[in-house]
């Protein structure tokens, strides 16, 4: 009967710490939610901010989208993400298909040099591709922003390994069905392997959605500006003075699309970060 | 092999090959290049002689002595803290059954978010402005502190703040890998043990910590590697101008010498991007050791 | 359509580098399977009957030598363009498509005047699958199939392109023992209604001496024994198709042949004008070829008795034994009575069923016994 008090006790420490760091996660999304539903007047006169909306409303929103172009960022993250990870997809895919399935000499030295490629910092070569796609006439456009981050190693080695375990009978079928390499790649290979492709397709795009470095080094006009730029460029300029909520609301707009993302598919980013991911 | 099949090969490979010459191999020399190009001048893409220059002007520049001065101390304090604090919360998690996807799932949404932009409400929560001190200042007064200004106040208080949002955004990659350590440990060493009477902490300490060992290592090693590259997180806490706010790191400092308002000298940047890369290959050399030697 | 193999020779790189040269995984094939004949290529693991067939299939070039479908030299065609049907052992299905898809997969990459409509498609998988009898399964995928169900799957995706020539790579090995009979009646019965040359690949001879016309056994790339089932058990060329072929195993014995005698240890078992020459022999004897006899000429000691109900077991021992286990196994009709508690048990020996050999080639010598059986 002690034993079993002890037990409840302890779980519900337990839970209570699990519950406090929760809202130390969370706190911070619902303060950004609350702060973009109040308005500019109120805001300002809470000096104890409160912790709920006095008179919520939406009009921060509509703020966040006509005085800085907001949507601008949106579409050019869009659109610099979707291009980044098309491109990206079929560097990648060709690249560990050879890998995989193709014998050729010196297949297993090339692949070995490309693992090698993994442990480069990018730190160390931004310097040179500042320099190239400067020297290229690329600034301000989205050739430059895409081209350096169209290829991993990373992922051409995770996809590689996963078009190696599908077994040797399928593509030996395959070929006695008279089916050519390509299309054995695209009929067969990429269907089976769906699921790390899934898991390459999300874990870029949060990349892409997030990147930072590289366009705040190859953009400095606004209508190029991805939306991490784009938030500093609203820190730093927008919206008059400290207009806080507006500033909020912005943020709410470009976080939710991934933490949508996140919640539907949840168990294969978790899975696929756990697998492949690095970050910190 | 038919000399077709190795053709048909190699094209396969182009893309990549292309791409990953162009910007990652070619970089990589490159940049040694520069570091000893001594006077390089952007513009004419023209440079005096060639030398260590370029390095000690690095080395002794008070803005790479503070922007190293800042990564250290990022790295010494958030490493263990994030690692340990990672540790509690996977352990905690793997022993409770209801509740835990929620728990895992609010856990991960740091990773998922902006930084930039969480780090803007970070800063609206800690800054103390003319308006109103902020919320975690409210939270200070009501336990009877003063209120401190945490964005462009003491070094103290600022390096406070950054090394918090450092946790809090490195956390959730350390607390999946850990909670997916934990459940990978067999359930029958368990049963074993408690067959045999053995007291929790003695597990933990016998059986669970050195069968996860492995994956601690790694995050430690990763979590050196990334804190030593810190950079967005700063920016999104205090602004572009981290020199003038006393808060750049190395990675800062590399990209400051290559633009912005200070920039323009691709060579210095270069300089401060091998004694960066030095420092992390030295760091994680050693870690390495270590793990072996302990793992052994 | 018959298939001809010319001086065939395979040789794959070693894959030890230190060791170097080459490995010869078939080794100087020269024989013709005859048009609509079921045949088996049946050998130990590693013996190179897989590599035979992925010659015939094209997937393998050969080293040497020449492969003609009918009058075609097909030895520089690709896979695709020789008309092979190919079963694999893992059935190699795609898993992403549905059975439908899977057998209709081969049709969709025909080019050319061969190319197909949709509906004419639709008509040929139909039929192929009614031939393997799966029909009820179209929609499902391979994953919600018995192993059974698969094994059709993978013969119907063979058939659908209606080869010259069906190969089957260890098409039963995986499935259990009861599925295993049904399923190999089931290739027979295919085989005849398509009339197609068929080629399959097996390391059991049960399922080789069931079903095929012909038999090709196999030994370290080199062929041994080409024949009809029987032919191969009743007249085996070799000590090694001998002892390959038969359960349980043939018993094989140190013999010597001595002035018109067949001698194993002491006893002379068996009497021939052609047993001379004085020299060092294997002799061979089936199981079934021991006549329990109080006067007979091969005395061994009676280890033990195993009765199965409608025959008898005898194990014993002898000097001259060369089996693994040491021991002679007999098997002879229950209606022989044998005391268990004896200690020896003579046997006279049924001439068809010894094999002589020569003891370095290991080829058969064969002889007349004059009194018959």
């Amino acid at each position: 009967m002690k034993m079993k008090r002890a037990e409840i006790i302890k779980k519900s420490f337990i839970y209570f710490c699990l519950a406090l760091w929760a809202i130390i996660v969370l706190f911070p999304f619902y303060w950004m939610l609350l702060t973009s539903v109040k308005s500019y007047s109120s805001y300002n006169r809470e000096y104890i901010p409160k912790f709920y909306a006095t008179d919520p409303t939406l009009a921060n929103y509509a703020d966040a989208f006509t005085s800085v172009p907001l949507s601008r960022y949106l579409v050019n993250t869009l659109v610099f993400t979707l291009i980044t990870t098309a491109l990206m997809l079929i560097v990648i895919t060709l690249a560990a298909f050879a890998f995989a399935r193709l014998s050729f000499r010196g297949r297993d030295l090339v692949f070995t040099l490309f693992l090698a490629l993994m442990m480069i910092p990018n730190e160390l070569v931004i310097i040179t591709n500042y320099v190239t796609i400067t020297d290229l006439g690329l600034r301000n456009t989205f050739a430059g922003l895409i081209l350096p981050s169209v290829t991993s190693v990373f992922y051409i080695y995770l996809l590689k390994e996963n078009f190696a375990q599908v077994g040797d009978d399928l593509y030996k079928a395959a070929k006695v069905d008279g089916t050519s390499d390509l299309r054995y790649l695209i009929k067969v290979l990429i269907p089976i392997c769906r699921p790390t492709m899934i898991t390459i397709i999300i874990l870029k795009v949060i990349e892409c959605w997030n990147s930072f470095v590289w366009p705040r080094l190859i953009t400095d006009k606004e209508e190029f500006f991805l939306v991490s730029n784009g938030i500093q460029q609203i820190r730093e300029n927008g919206f008059g003075r400290e207009n806080i909520p507006a500033m909020m609301a912005a943020v709410v707009i470009i976080s939710l699309p991934l933490i949508i993302l996140f919640l539907i598919f949840r168990k294969k980013i978790m899975e696929g970060v756990a697998t492949g991911g690095t970050k910190g | 092999m038919d000399g077709k099949v190795k053709l048909k090969a190699w094209l396969y490979l182009l893309p990549a090959i292309l791409f990953l010459g162009a910007f990652l191999v070619y970089p990589l020399i490159d940049v040694f290049v520069y570091s000893f190009e001594e006077g390089y001048n952007f513009a004419t893409q023209t440079f005096f002689g060639t030398g260590f220059y370029n390095y000690s002007y690095v080395l002794r520049d008070p803005y790479f002595i503070q922007a190293l001065k800042n990564t250290f101390i990022i790295v010494i304090i958030t490493v263990p803290v994030s690692t340990l604090l990672a540790l509690l919360i996977s352990l905690g998690l793997s022993s409770i059954k209801p509740l835990r996807e929620l728990f895992q799932t609010i856990y991960f949404l740091p990773y998922v978010t902006n930084t930039l932009a969480v780090g803007l409400v970070f800063m609206i929560l800690f800054k103390k402005t003319a308006y109103s001190d902020g919320l975690v200042n409210m939270l200070i007064n009501f336990f009877g502190g003063e209120s401190v200004d945490f964005i462009t106040g003491p070094y103290a208080a600022k390096m406070f703040v950054m090394c918090l949002y450092t946790v809090w955004i490195v956390l959730p990659f350390k607390i999946l890998i850990l909670t997916s350590a934990l459940a990978s440990v067999p359930k029958v060493y368990y049963s074993a043990a408690q067959v045999d009477g053995t007291r929790p902490f003695r597990i933990f300490y016998r059986i669970t910590l050195p069968m996860i060992s492995p994956m601690i290592f790694y995050l430690v090693i990763t979590g050196f590697i990334g804190a030593f590259k810190a950079y967005s997180d700063e920016v999104a806490l205090f602004g572009t101008d981290l020199n003038s706010a006393g808060m750049n790191t190395i990675v800062g400092y590399i990209y400051d010498m290559l633009y912005g308002n200070s920039g323009g000298y691709p060579s210095f940047a270069s300089a401060a991007a091998i004694i960066l890369f030095a420092i992390v290959l030295t760091i994680t050399v050693i870690n390495l050791l270590v793990s072996k030697k302990v793992s052994v | 359509m018959k298939i001809v193999l010319q001086h065939l020779t395979k040789k794959f790189p070693n894959r030890n580098k230190k060791q170097g040269g080459d490995v010869i995984a078939v080794s100087d094939f020269d024989f013709e399977i005859p048009d609509g004949k079921l045949v088996g290529l049946l050998g130990p693991s590693g013996c190179g009957k897989s590599t035979t067939l992925n010659l015939i299939s094209g997937l393998e070039k050969p080293t040497e030598g020449k492969i003609f479908f009918g009058d075609e030299d097909v030895t520089d065609l690709q896979p695709q363009d020789r008309g092979v049907g190919l079963v694999f052992q893992s059935y190699a299905l795609y898993p992403h498509l549905t059975v439908e898809k899977n057998i209709r997969f081969p049709l969709e990459n025909l080019k050319g005047d061969k190319k197909l409509s949709k509906e004419e498609m639709a008509e040929r998988v139909k039929t192929a699958a009614k031939l393997v009898q799966i029909d009820e399964l179209l929609e499902r995928k391979p994953s919600e199939l018995s192993g059974g169900q698969q094994q059709r799957v993978a013969i119907a995706r063979a058939l659908v392109k209606t080869p010259g020539v069906l190969l089957l790579d260890e098409p039963l090995s995986n499935l259990d023992a009861r599925l295993r009979l049904k399923t190999r009646e089931e290739i027979r019965r295919i085989q005849r209604e398509t009339k197609i040359t068929t080629v399959f690949v097996t390391h059991d001879q049960d399922e080789a001496m069931s079903i095929c016309d012909l038999i090709v056994v196999m030994k370290d790339g080199i062929m041994m024994q080409m024949a009809k089932p029987q032919d191969v058990y009743d007249d085996p060329v070799n000590l090694f198709v001998a002892g390959f072929l038969g359960t349980p195993a043939i018993n094989i014995f140190e013999g010597k042949m001595k002035d018109g005698r067949l001698f194993i240890g002491e006893d002379a078992v068996l009497e021939s004008d052609e047993f001379q020459n004085d020299r060092d022999v294997y002799a061979a004897i089936r199981p079934e070829g021991f006549r329990p006899d109080d006067n007979g000429p091969f005395k061994c000691r009676l280890e033990r008795l195993e009765v199965m109900g409608r025959d008898v077991s005898i194990i014993s021992a002898h000097d001259g034994v060369l089996n693994d286990t040491g021991l002679i196994r007999s098997i002879v009709d229950a209606d022989n009575r044998i005391d268990p508690d004896s200690r020896e048990v003579r046997f006279s020996l049924k001439p068809h069923k010894v094999f002589v050999f020569d003891k370095e080639t290991e080829e058969r010598i064969r002889f007349e016994v004059a009194d018959g059986r």
